[in-house]
């Protein structure tokens, strides 16, 4: 649709049209700002905590707890460089032996939402699935936090 | 032939002064749109709908996705 639109606004004479192919699906995604009546569902990304501790995959287990526990978590992120998401740690995982490295424990490839997905689904997964948090990413697998449970809480954000 | 701009050229164009054009129906442009968006859906796009823009500014265009 947008490149017929983008080519006829050249016939039309305009000089300067760009097309942005991947389109509202991709800006959302990324958990940019949407307007519209959509806006007002409460979505992942304003739930995210950014704050959520991360460690690399190499990282012993027993320095990664500390640092995890001083910052008053009980959680952890596995990230490379780039914070793509590889595990998840969680308190369970975080308490096992600390020679162990983050990689050799952490669960693999642990779900993901992305940031515009609407918080009732999130909500709905970690129910059925027994969880009290998810994470979020962008399509491109980074990390933009963890949403708990407890942090959403209130029926109040459904309208409940 | 237009060219295509990913996300962060789309941020950097705005930042310029470019106007953004959701060319999708409107119940779907009512739902959402990206900020600052006006509405100028493809089946309505004609010379007078395209005069709402300013000819001296860089326009974007964007639906959906690819499709």
């Amino acid at each position: 649709m947008s490149p017929r639109a983008a080519a006829r606004l050249e016939n039309f004479g305009f000089r300067e049209v760009y097309e942005y192919a991947a389109g509202k699906s991709d800006w959302f995604a990324f958990g940019l700002p949407m307007e519209g009546e959509g806006a007002r569902v409460p979505r992942a990304g304003q739930f995210a905590r950014h704050d959520v501790p991360t460690c690399h995959p190499e990282e012993r287990l027993g320095a990664v707890r500390e640092r995890v526990a001083a910052a008053g978590w009980d959680a952890c992120v596995v990230v490379d460089h780039e914070r793509v998401v590889f595990g998840l740690l969680d308190y369970s995982r975080l308490t096992g032996d600390p020679d162990r490295t983050a990689e050799e424990v952490m669960e693999l490839g642990p779900s993901t939402f992305r940031p515009d997905a609407p918080i009732e689904r999130l909500l709905d997964y970690m129910r059925r699935h027994r969880r009290s948090g998810v994470l979020v990413t962008t399509p491109d697998g980074r990390l933009v936090g963890l949403v708990r449970r407890v942090d959403v809480g209130s029926t109040d954000v459904l309208g409940g | 032939m237009p060219t295509i701009a990913d996300r962060d050229e789309v941020q950097r164009l705005l930042q310029r002064g470019a106007q953004l054009v959701d060319v999708l129906p409107e119940r779907e442009y009512a739902e959402s749109h990206l900020p600052g968006a006006i509405n100028l859906p493809l089946k309505k796009l004609d010379r007078a709908a395209a005069a709402r823009l300013d000819r001296d500014r860089a326009v974007i265009v964007y639906c959906h996705d690819l499709q």
